[in-house]
Formats: C-alpha cells, sequence, structure tokens
C-alpha cells in the first residue's frame, strides 16, 4: 500500500558555502534507498496527468513503477523509449512546471520527485553500459542534421534508431550544443553530455565537428547530398539592451561568458583561453541562463554577484530551484531596476540604473515595469553580463534565401517540422526562439517522425 | 585533426603555415577567416585566410607569436597537426566593383591584404600597394607583391628598405598627386585609424579588416563587437571588414586589450615551462 503520509524524498545536495566555491554539480541525486522509497509515493494514477505534461511524453507511472521494484534499468529503458536524453532532463528540465505540476500527490506531501527519479535510473544505466537498441535495419536512407544540441541530438537518435544514416554537423570542436558552452557544469557534468553522445554514437550517427552550415557547407549542398536534412541551430544570437556604454571592456554577453567557463573551460587554472574575474558582478535579466551566469561569477571568485531585473521576484523567468539555489550563494537580487547606462572610460566602473515599479499585467499574464521618474542611482561594478535573451543566429538563412523566417529572425516551419524548401525540417529554439530544452527534444522528436513517414 | 603541410619563418616571430582543410578550402574566398584550436586544450584563435588552394584543400595563415597560443603553435612543425580548424568564416570582400584600387598593409597585415592583391590582379585589376614595416627584417610577401600589384611601394621606418617612413606618408603623396576610389587598409588598429585619417579629407572610401577577438566566430559570443556609425556590429558576422571612417577605434583598442595581461602571464608561464625543460 501506497503511503499517503510520506514527504517527497529531497535529494543530497552540497551545502551552499561550500558549493559556491566549486563547479562541481551542486545536487548529487538520490542513492537507489532514496530512489526507491520515492517511488514507492507514486499513486500509479489509473489516468496520468503526469504524462500530459511531459513534451516527449514519457510513461512516468511505468517508469516509476519499475524503479519501485528496484528495476532500475528496466525504467531507464521505459523512459528512453520516448527520451534521448534522460540524463540530461532529469536535471534541467523544469519539473514543477511539467510533469510535477499535475502530480496529484501535489498536496499529499509533495507532487512525487519525477525529475530526480527519471535522473537517477538514467544515470545508473549510463553507468551500468546499458546500450541504446535500434529497432530497424538499415533502410539506405540519409539525413543531414544542423546542430548538436537539445533538438538535433534528440532527431539524430530517433532517426538512427528507426534505420536512418544519419550525420550531425557542429560548428564547435565539441558536440551538444548549449548542452555543452551553456548550461555550468555544477548543474549538468560534461562528462553526461558526453555519454549520452557515445550512445548515439552506438546507434550510428556520424558527428562532424568544426562545420558551421552556412559557411562551410551551404544548405543546398547539404539537400543535394541528403535524402533530409534538419536544422536544429538553436537561438545562439544574444541580445544586448542598447544602452550607452554596452561595449565597454568587461561588459560580457553571458553567451561569451558561459562559453569560455564551460566550453572553454577558463575555470581551470592555467586555461589556455583567458577570462578576468570580476569583483563586483552584475548579472542583467532574471531567465535561468543570467542566474547560470551569477552562480558561474561566483564561483569564479567574485565578492558580490547582484542580479539586475526589471521586475519583481514574482516575475522572474527562471526555474525556482535555480533562484532558490542562486539565493542560498549568496546571490543578492536587484528587483524592480533597469539599467540605464553602464559607466567607465575604457572598462566598466558602474552601472546607472533606473527604478522601477509594476503595472498592469500584459497579455502574457506578467505585470508591466513601469519607471520610476528621477529614482536613477549608480551602482559600482568592474564586470557586467548580460542574459537578457538570444535570438536565432541569422548566419544560415543569409546563405540561403529560399529558407523562410518570421520577422523575428525564427525559422517558418509547420507543426510537422517542415520548412518553406522540401526535405528541409527544422526544430528547437531556431524555430520558437529561446525556450527549454525538453521543448527542442519534442521538436527534433516531431521532425524525426515526420522524416520517417515521409522517407519509409 | 588538420596536418601542417608547410611552415616558414617570413620574419622573426612570424611564421607562415599551409594547413590541410580540405573543408575549409572548398568554400574560401579572399577576406574570410578561420578559427584554430593548436591542441585539445587550446583556446579558439582567429586568422585570416592569407592564400588557399582549393584543389589540394590547403589553406595558408600567416602567426605572429604573441602569446600562448600562437607560441604553442610556433613549436609545430611539418607534419604535425592542429586539433581544430574551422572555416571560411566572416565575409568575403569584393573590390571588383572599383577600378583605382590602393591597398595599405602593415606588419602582420599584409597576410590579410595579399589575397586580395592576388585577386585583383587576376580580374584584370591589379591594384597599388604600399607595404610598410618598421625594418627590412619585418617585411613579408614582397616578392610575391611584386607579381600582382600595378606598383609596389615599401616604407620602413629606418629606411632599411624602400622608402624611409611611415605608409601614411606615401598614401598622403598618392592621393595628392590622384584620388583613388578606394582604399583598403590592414594593420595594427593605430595604424589603420592613422590611415583612415588620411584618407578622410580626400574623401576617399576606406576600408579597414578587424582581427577582434572572439570566441566562436559565427555571432554567438558577441565578444568581437565593435560600434560602427554609432550601431554596434560584430567582426565575425558583420565584418571583418568595416568602413574605416565609422569605426570607433579607441573602443576597439580597449576590447582588443582586455585580456592582454591575462594572456602574457599565461604565456610567460608556458614558455618558462616549455623552454626550462629543455
Amino acid at each position: 500500500m501506497v503511503d499517503k503520509n510520506a514527504k517527497r524524498t529531497l535529494p543530497i545536495e552540497q551545502a551552499p558555502e561550500v558549493r559556491s566555491h566549486n563547479f562541481e554539480e551542486v545536487n548529487s541525486g538520490f542513492t537507489a534507498d532514496m530512489a526507491i522509497a520515492e517511488a514507492s509515493r507514486c499513486l500509479n494514477c489509473k489516468n496520468p496527468k503526469c504524462v500530459e505534461g511531459c513534451p516527449v511524453n514519457v510513461h512516468i507511472p511505468d517508469f516509476i513503477a519499475l524503479c519501485a521494484q528496484g528495476k532500475f534499468i528496466e525504467a531507464a529503458k521505459v523512459i528512453k523509449g520516448t527520451n534521448n536524453l534522460p540524463s540530461v532532463c532529469g536535471r534541467v528540465c523544469p519539473q514543477e512546471e511539467q510533469c510535477e505540476k499535475n502530480c496529484i500527490r501535489q498536496k499529499l506531501g509533495g507532487a512525487v520527485a519525477i525529475g530526480s527519479l527519471e535522473r537517477f535510473c538514467a544515470d545508473y544505466a549510463l553507468t551500468a553500459g546499458v546500450k541504446p537498441e535500434k529497432n530497424a535495419q538499415p533502410n539506405g536512407k540519409r539525413v543531414a542534421i544542423a546542430g548538436s544540441g537539445p533538438a538535433g541530438l534528440s532527431c539524430a537518435a530517433d532517426l538512427a534508431k528507426a534505420g536512418f544514416d544519419v550525420t550531425v554537423f557542429e560548428a564547435f570542436h565539441k558536440p551538444g550544443g548549449v548542452l555543452v558552452y551553456g548550461i555550468p557544469e555544477f548543474r549538468l557534468p560534461k562528462k553526461l553530455v558526453q555519454a549520452e553522445i557515445d550512445s548515439l554514437k552506438e546507434l550510428g550517427v556520424k558527428f562532424e565537428l568544426n562545420v558551421v552550415v552556412g559557411k562551410t557547407i551551404f544548405l543546398e549542398e547539404l539537400t543535394e547530398e541528403y535524402d533530409a536534412v534538419f536544422l536544429g541551430t538553436g537561438a545562439g544570437l544574444p541580445s544586448f539592451m542598447k544602452i550607452k556604454g554596452e561595449n565597454l571592456a568587461g561588459v560580457y554577453s553571458a553567451n561569451e561568458y558561459l562559453t569560455r567557463v564551460n566550453l572553454m573551460k577558463a575555470y581551470k587554472p592555467g586555461s589556455d583561453t583567458p577570462i578576468v574575474t570580476g569583483k563586483n558582478v552584475l548579472v542583467v535579466g532574471g531567465g535561468n541562463v543570467a542566474m547560470d551566469a551569477a552562480r558561474t561569477a561566483l564561483r569564479m571568485g567574485a565578492d558580490t554577484v547582484k542580479i539586475v531585473y526589471r521586475r519583481s521576484m514574482e516575475e522572474l523567468p527562471a526555474r525556482k530551484e535555480e533562484v532558490h539555489h542562486a539565493i542560498e550563494e549568496g546571490i543578492e537580487f536587484l528587483t524592480l531596476n533597469n539599467p540605464v547606462e553602464i559607466l567607465g572610460e575604457k572598462k566598466v566602473e558602474g552601472m546607472t540604473v533606473l527604478k522601477m515599479r509594476l503595472g498592469e499585467k500584459d497579455a502574457r499574464g506578467r505585470a508591466t515595469p513601469i519607471p520610476i521618474e528621477g529614482s536613477e542611482y549608480r551602482i559600482d561594478c568592474d564586470q557586467v553580463i548580460i542574459a537578457i535573451g538570444t535570438s536565432p543566429n541569422p548566419l544560415l538563412h543569409k546563405s540561403c534565401e529560399a529558407l523562410e523566417t518570421s520577422k523575428r529572425g525564427t525559422i517558418l516551419a509547420n507543426e510537422n517540422g517542415e520548412t518553406s524548401i522540401e526535405n528541409v525540417y527544422a526544430g528547437g529554439d531556431a524555430v520558437s526562439g529561446a525556450a527549454t530544452v525538453i521543448l527542442a527534444m519534442g521538436a527534433g522528436k516531431k521532425a524525426a517522425a515526420s522524416i520517417i513517414e515521409k522517407l519509409s | 585533426m588538420y596536418k601542417i603541410i608547410s611552415k616558414r619563418l617570413l620574419a622573426p616571430n612570424v611564421n607562415e603555415y599551409t594547413i590541410e582543410a580540405p573543408k575549409v578550402a572548398r568554400n574560401a574566398r579572399p577576406g574570410q577567416f578561420i578559427i584554430l584550436r593548436v591542441d585539445e586544450e587550446g583556446e579558439r584563435v582567429p586568422f585570416t585566410i592569407c592564400d588557399m588552394d582549393k584543389e589540394k584543400g590547403y589553406i595558408t595563415i600567416l602567426v605572429q607569436t604573441v602569446g600562448s597560443s600562437t607560441y604553442k603553435l610556433s613549436l609545430l612543425s611539418v607534419g604535425d597537426a592542429v586539433s581544430d580548424f574551422v572555416g571560411p568564416l566572416g565575409n568575403a570582400t569584393d573590390l571588383s566593383a572599383f577600378d583605382d584600387i590602393v591597398l595599405v598593409a602593415g606588419g602582420i597585415g599584409s597576410a590579410v591584404v595579399y589575397p586580395q592583391a592576388k585577386y585583383l590582379a587576376s580580374i584584370g585589376k591589379p591594384a597599388t600597394v604600399i607595404l610598410g614595416a618598421r625594418n627590412e627584417s619585418l617585411l613579408m610577401y614582397v616578392k610575391e607583391y611584386e607579381a600582382c600589384a600595378k606598383k609596389l611601394y615599401i616604407m620602413t621606418d629606418d629606411g632599411s628598405c624602400g622608402e624611409k617612413g611611415f605608409v601614411t606618408q606615401k598614401l598622403q603623396q598618392l592621393l595628392e598627386q590622384k584620388k583613388s576610389d578606394v582604399v583598403m587598409a590592414v594593420g595594427p588598429l593605430m595604424m589603420m585609424k592613422a590611415v583612415c585619417d588620411v584618407t578622410r579629407p580626400f574623401e576617399v572610401h576606406t576600408i579597414v579588416s578587424l582581427n577582434s577577438v572572439m570566441v566562436d566566430g559565427t555571432g554567438m559570443c558577441g565578444c568581437c563587437r565593435v560600434t560602427v556609425g554609432g550601431e554596434t556590429k560584430y567582426a565575425c558576422v558583420d565584418g571583418p571588414e568595416f568602413d574605416g571612417h565609422l569605426v570607433d577605434f579607441s573602443e576597439a583598442a580597449a576590447r582588443s586589450a582586455f585580456y592582454k595581461e591575462k594572456e602574457q602571464a599565461h604565456y610567460c608561464n608556458l614558455r618558462g615551462t616549455v623552454e626550462g625543460g629543455k
């Protein structure tokens, strides 16, 4: 019988004062006993609402039931049936807004920790060396994938399992996209991403690194050579505020800052890639990337790190868990503050901000910030990291006019992932604009299904 | 891995490398650049393409040893390989619409200007070239330029080769004699700024090529941003060439000097380790 009083199991975490000085994973997850205990809390609903909340429809009650019996590898196989990167999703998905939000145990000791269970089972199978399984013979059809982020990897996995010959082209020297350049080590260890990529290689997926589609090779060349192409090029172009002083030395985009630290390993002493450690750092923005940048700056050795955000704590778009972790680690939140100017001669010396108040709610239900006139004040700082969002990189469609895009620069694709060019599909942030890992994976899967249907 | 096919010392601390990179060579055009990583731990460093052989799949770059990455590269020889080599990046330069073209190159800038000079000669519009260096030993590609320039002027600070003086003095003279259609200047930031100051009163369109600090080279990090005509541009995807009269050179200088201290310290450590171990 399920114990209806049992409270949600909390994962093991490094203490804030310890973890704010290292790049080790913040949360080390569950032990096997914890996983079994937590899995046993699942009521195994007849009509599981959690599955509806999952963008890739993981068969949640099924895997949790296996997990409760200690059959972790079988559980992982159930997850892998629909989710190609479970070790990643178990860590970075906003479960509280997806599967766990719908959990019937919400009011009975807290939602079942689906994310932590997914992570535990997936890691268990990876460590045990469980290999992915193909479910079809090679069909001789070739597909090219541009971009090795979550959308591309997920599309590649489904196609490879279905017997396609898949080649993934990546501009960087390492595959993984935002999983390796953006999300910090302390939230997503890079060896895990590598293990997920290695398991795709086991499926026969080929990776061609140092290839920029649109520069090294043109889309027209890919469509000639391959039966289909999937564009999962992401939203890599950083947005800036267009305020005075933004190009001063010492002003980073979050993309640059995080890429230097994560992909280029600038956090390791003696790294070839330089990074300047700020003493007093201001991070502009309120999303997950802003939290990542702020917590990274702290770990790099900053004395103070402050988040500058123009709305209130209520409206922060970052995951609650990330905000909670950031606060625990000592990140300060300057909410209802909007940057007006970055000050300095040659390097950053400070920032002028304007206080805001909240007005009416906008169409999306978020309160609109309204400037309070005459409330400007100066904050001293020696480093500014701008994390106010990203948009799709225009490099690809600039090189191929036939590829239709929206005014925002996103690639136009229908619900099957089809673009304006025949046999060219797209999905993920390149189509939706900056969103989450799991939504990009969902889009990659959808496009893979369309390709399989069309070419089979 | 990308194999080094040839290596030539062109001047003290300046090596020319020809590297096997067939994918890069296939679509490469003059004015574009590549990014390489020397080894698995290496940083990503941009270099302008200074020659290409599409048939053999070779790309030639010129590298001045100034920091840890270029030092590591200087330790490699023919037959060795670099870990990563990506490109062609940035936009190609096309000066074919102009008739009377002056190319001005200072120091390592001769690498960037050379493919232009060669290309212009190949389409029957050879350019006037002004090459400058502190002294004769630092001059590069003289023979190559002699073969493709309409007229070649050499300027050295000490007069050890060509005329004594700066490239700007020669340019001033030439413009006074006859206003050219376009000037393209490549070299240290302050040299390009000085060229722009010379051409401004003559109202001659002036193109400069910026070698900003970069990470990805595809518009993703914004590290190479530069203010041009009051607008923020990315050297990697909007450039590397810009209208020199609109570039904010002092901002560009401050941004490119940002990592100097860090790099020098790292370079010294590395050299100490390598040379101390000999």
